[in-house]
């Protein structure tokens, strides 16, 4: 390993400029003449609109334009799509309703888009947004998730009970079967609950519009420009894809909520050419509660067979999924092919079957959050395995162990193929690093103070590396997966690699730059990546669950690879020998058995004066691209220990130790890598004990701004106890495996597992806020003191 | 944010003269400023109190403890002074907010915004102190008058508060978990004459005093005295975060912290 190569924890190239405040996010930029926009959203959760009276505001001072739905569909500009097409058990399509980006005769949840003023200042557009008139008639809406289906009123007329798919996985009778013959048999209800994904960079938008050129652009906050430019053209009808340009600059943070394609970005490029001048909109943070996709949101009622001695014989899961007032972009893949697939855990299962009702209800679209269906299965499989070890009277980590995978490969009942892993490794180290042999000490100390501490685990797996084009286009999906890359090589030696990935803090410009460094031994400093502008990289899926190392890089190791057969070839002309006998090594082109060698900066220059080759042999120049479609998901996997301590007085949990052993193949960079996790943590801790978006009777969010939605805070958190195995992935070159996701997967189940150890009783959902807590205390107190 | 007028005066006498019937004083702006963002509030002027050097400091004599209104939380939480005269008052402004709020925010901005969930009014009321304003002087009792209401009249500005050294002082809060502010806070002072609980974050009338407890701690200042001992739940919010059953157990819970703390000082 070389000190800015694979593996090495170089400091992240890029936080020089944002930490010293340099970074270009969306809002920084302005374009001349530019205008702002400003959004009149729907006060009401559900509404039939009767009319729009926009007259005063369009006289206001300042005012460009006000543009409605109707606006929208007289430019035939078309609705914002769901890519992923999912069938319910008995055959039939999803059952969508149209989604246009300014409402259409119905508002379906409170922050909907009625209308968007464009004027000379924001300021402006806010107060013409205050003089537009409204008319509604107020409808019930529906808000429940587990009350939607067949809720009396509908929310898409194409969706008439609610209902948009009743899809399923697996073999019901064979879990039939495996339940028939069960020793034992465990139920549990799990509520998962909805979450805002607050990054902290609020999502923005310039449209503009070249009239000279007839071509727009778009700058805006997006995990995929490449997608987003996909989608407009082809699919809303923006522009030809030559003629639109979508640039995704500094992105402060996504955690999945942009990747879709939203309304607010569409009107911008739109507006644009319609005022015939750039448009801007940066959303606030009351928006961003309102109309961020929120995340998870399901109801699931989950029931385990076991066998008397406590192995595992089969799995039945029923979930309803809230998918909110409108499909967002990818909403209908999370709850099916995300979710249901990573049901069987590290756990051999020999018969599962999910069935899950995706309903429509008048709250913000649900979509991919940090983890994307996967928390969801993980913590329905981790919960309900430690409840059937408590209810069997067996130690949870020596119940998982007895039913871990261990031979591999190992196909799933649920289409999963797990390719390589040892869980029983990582068991094992988070056992030593959590100190698990010392916990009943530490819980009889908290007992003496009138504290209840409880231990919990979670053995999660995912599938990352998304995906294999051909098996998810067989699923459903609109798009491949695969990824792009380009690496061009200066004369000068210096390399700009070219990748359809999408940094918003991951680092890339750091670990991608380590690969590069690593396989042509240059220095690190020379190796600039160039990501998020459809003019400059040709084409790419952007980055989402955890793909762009064991993708991303993938294509570009593989350009790499191209760009050191050509080196060869240039080299062998230069050095006067035979293409075979170059090798390359340390940076140097060398001819084998002798000390004549190139350095790779030599090699670069030579292809492109092209003095030793003639051009009727060899093409000048040093630049090679490479597409990498994956032939397997990857699977990630480990072990996180959650240890905590509760207050029964005032319900208030501490936690007091958080072990995360991971295996995630490859390491690239471990000090990114343990950022990752760090930051996955945070946020599965939030789910479980901080987090949770509220919707009242009449369908408003009670949560819409920080007073009332906790986040998770430093001063929440202990140090975290990281440890990683490694078994390196088989099915890409470099043997990575993703960690983006994996805190959030495994820490809700860790900490809702602990939480009901301490507790004695699994009578509490998440979020478990001081006061669920405080009441589920009430309930148990006597019990966890007395069983010590 | 709608337009405004913005005068900055240098004295107390020249902010009153400005104080007209649209015009709202900033004194730290944390409610003030997010509201008018929201387009919730629209004053037509605002009077800056942040330029009048009368207005900040804070000043000890043998029996009390003056601080001026414009001095800011991080001041008080940091002041040698008033560590020495009632620590529990530092530690109280310590708790508020966060560093940005602490040396923006100000007391006299607190006590005259009257937030059912500010930590001051439970610290004023345990402690008895006097608010001072440009006219006159009023008990904690007589100036705090409910939800966002105090006894401020028109043309009148609250100069300073001047609190009374207790024997002993301790402040509990259980923060809301979101937001930050008390969801219970318990201020407890042994005074002179009496013993003193006072209660924030909880009433539905804002800020007051549990009078059972003072009770209970009169014939004993010890947390024994309180053991089993809630408040009652009528008069006190229901909320996502907290309903009032919740509310009344955890007053229990910090006035018992509370005078544990105190008691060990």
């Amino acid at each position: 390993m070389t000190a800015t190569g694979i593996g090495a924890p170089v400091r992240r190239k890029e936080d020089q400029r944002f930490i010293t405040g340099k970074g270009r996010y969306v809002d920084d930029i302005n374009r001349p003449g530019q205008a702002h926009a400003c959004f009149l959203r729907s006060p009401h959760a559900h509404a039939a609109i009767r009319g729009i009276d926009a007259a005063a505001a369009r006289a206001m001072p300042g005012v460009l334009a006000v543009l409605t739905g109707e606006d929208l569909a007289a430019d035939k500009v078309g609705g914002l799509i769901c890519g992923w097409m999912i069938h319910s058990k008995d055959g039939t399509p999803m059952k969508a309703g149209p989604h246009p980006a300014l409402a259409q005769g119905k508002v379906r949840y409170v922050g909907d888009h009625v209308a968007v003023v464009v004027a000379e200042t924001l300021n402006q557009a806010k107060d013409a947004v205050e003089a537009i008139t409204v008319e509604y008639d107020v409808l019930t809406p529906v808000v429940e998730t587990a009350r939607a289906a067949g809720a009396g009123t509908t929310v898409h007329d194409e969706a008439p009970d609610n209902v948009v798919f009743n899809w399923h996985l697996g073999n019901k009778p064979e879990v039939d079967a495996a339940f028939g013959r069960a020793a034992h048999v465990v139920g549990l209800d799990i509520v998962n609950n909805r979450l805002v994904p607050n990054p902290i960079e609020p999502r923005a938008a310039v449209g503009e519009y070249d009239d000279a050129e007839e071509a727009f652009t778009l700058y805006t906050t997006s995990q995929n420009p490449h997608v987003a430019r996909l989608v407009l053209s082809a699919f809303i009808g923006i522009a030809p894809e030559n003629k639109l340009r979508v640039v995704a600059p500094d992105v402060g943070g996504g955690f999945g909520s942009k990747i879709f394609i939203y309304a607010e970005e569409t009107v911008c490029v739109w507006a644009a050419k319609k005022v015939g001048r750039p448009v801007k909109w940066t959303c606030d943070r009351t928006e961003a509660f309102l109309c961020d996709a929120h995340g998870r949101d399901h109801v699931t009622r989950a029931e385990m067979a076991l066998d008397e001695g406590g192995k595992i014989l089969g799995l039945k899961v029923h979930t309803i999924a809230n998918l909110g007032a409108y499909l967002s972009t990818f909403a209908s893949s999370v709850p099916t092919y995300l979710y249901a697939p990573l049901l069987s855990g590290q756990y051999n299962i020999p018969a599962i079957y999910c069935e899950v009702d995706g309903v429509y209800t008048n709250t913000a679209p649900v979509d991919a959050y940090r983890g994307a269906g996967r928390p969801e299965a993980t913590f329905v499989i981790e919960r309900i395995v430690e409840v059937a070890a408590r209810q069997l009277g067996q130690d949870p980590a020596r119940f998982r162990r007895r039913n871990y995978v261990r031979s591999f490969p190992h196909q799933t009942p649920v289409i999963m193929n797990y390719d390589c892993g040892d869980y029983g490794a990582s068991l094992d180290k988070a056992l030593e690093i959590a100190d698990v042999k010392g916990f009943p000490k530490r819980r009889r100390e908290s007992a003496r103070t009138g504290k209840l501490r409880g231990l919990g685990y979670s053995s999660y797996i995912e599938a990352c590396g998304i995906a294999p084009s051909q098996a998810v286009g067989a699923l459903g999906a609109g798009v491949g997966l695969w990824e792009s890359a380009e690496v061009r090589v200066n004369p000068t030696g210096s390399i700009e690699v070219l990748t359809g990935s999408h940094s918003h803090g991951q680092g890339h410009e750091t670990t991608f730059a380590q690969l590069v460094s690593d396989r042509l031994g240059v220095p690190i400093d020379s190796v600039t990546i160039v990501h998020g502008d459809t003019d400059k990289v040709q084409f790419g899926m952007g980055t989402y669950g955890s793909r762009s190392g064991a993708v991303g890089m993938s294509a570009i190791a593989k350009a790499i690879d191209k760009v050191i057969a050509k080196g060869r070839k240039v080299a062998a002309y230069v050095l006067e020998a035979g293409e075979g006998d170059i090798e390359f090594k340390d940076g140097r082109f060398g001819v084998a058995g002798t000390d004549r060698s190139l350095a790779f900066g030599e090699v670069a220059l030579q292809a492109y004066v092209a003095h030793k080759f003639s051009g009727a042999d060899l093409e000048p120049g040093l630049k090679e691209g490479a597409f990498y479609d994956p032939t397997n998901f990857t699977f990630p996997a480990g072990m996180h220990i959650c240890e905590l301590e509760v207050d029964p007085e005032t319900g208030h949990v501490t936690i007091a130790r958080f072990t995360a052993v991971d295996d995630f193949g490859t390491v690239i960079n471990p000090m990114i890598v343990e950022g990752q996790v760090h930051g996955g943590i945070a946020q599965g801790v939030g789910q479980a004990l901080y987090e949770g978006a509220v919707y009242d009777a009449d369908g408003q969010l009670v949560t819409a701004s920080f007073m009332d939605y906790r986040m998770p805070r430093a001063e929440d958190f202990p140090s975290f106890a990281v440890g990683m195995t490694v078994t390196p992935c088989p099915s890409n070159p470099l043997g990575i495996k993703g960690c983006g996701e994996a805190g959030a997967i495994a820490a809700p189940a860790a900490v809702m597992n602990a939480l009901t150890d301490a507790l004695g009783h699994e009578g509490i959902a998440m979020p478990a806020t001081p006061l669920a807590v405080w009441r589920a205390a009430q309930a148990s107190r006597p019990q966890p003191l007395a069983a010590e | 944010m709608y337009a405004f007028d913005y005068h900055r005066p240098t004295s107390v006498k020249e902010a009153v003269g400005l104080l007209t019937d649209g015009a709202k004083i900033v004194a730290g702006g944390h409610t003030l400023l997010p509201t008018m963002k929201q387009r919730l509030a629209a004053p037509e002027s605002l009077i800056d109190l942040g330029r009048i050097p009368d207005l900040v400091g804070i000043e000890r004599t043998p029996r009390s403890l003056t601080i001026a209104a414009m001095t800011t939380h991080g001041a008080v939480a940091e002041s040698a002074e008033v560590k020495e005269a009632i620590p529990a008052l530092a530690e109280l402004a310590a708790l508020i907010g966060d560093p940005a709020v602490r040396h923006r925010g100000t007391i006299g901005g607190s006590v005259a915004n009257n937030d059912p969930a500010a930590d001051y009014p439970a610290a004023c009321l345990a402690l008895g102190a006097t608010i001072l304003t440009n006219k006159r002087k009023l008990s904690s009792e007589e100036f705090f008058l409910g939800l966002f209401e105090t006894a401020l009249e028109e043309g009148e500005i609250v100069t300073g508060v001047s609190f009374p050294i207790p024997h002993k002082a301790a402040y509990e809060k259980f923060r809301n978990p979101a937001s930050r502010y008390a969801l219970v806070g318990v201020f407890v002072a042994k005074r002179p004459s009496d013993i003193r609980v006072a209660v924030t974050g909880s009433g539905s009338n804002g800020v007051f005093r549990w009078t059972e407890a003072e009770d209970a701690l009169a014939k004993r200042f010890s947390p024994k005295s309180l053991e089993g001992m809630s408040a009652s739940p009528d008069g006190l919010n229901s909320d996502l975060h907290a309903d009032a059953a919740y509310r009344a157990h955890l007053i229990g819970v910090m006035a018992r912290r509370a005078v544990q703390k105190a008691a060990d000082r």
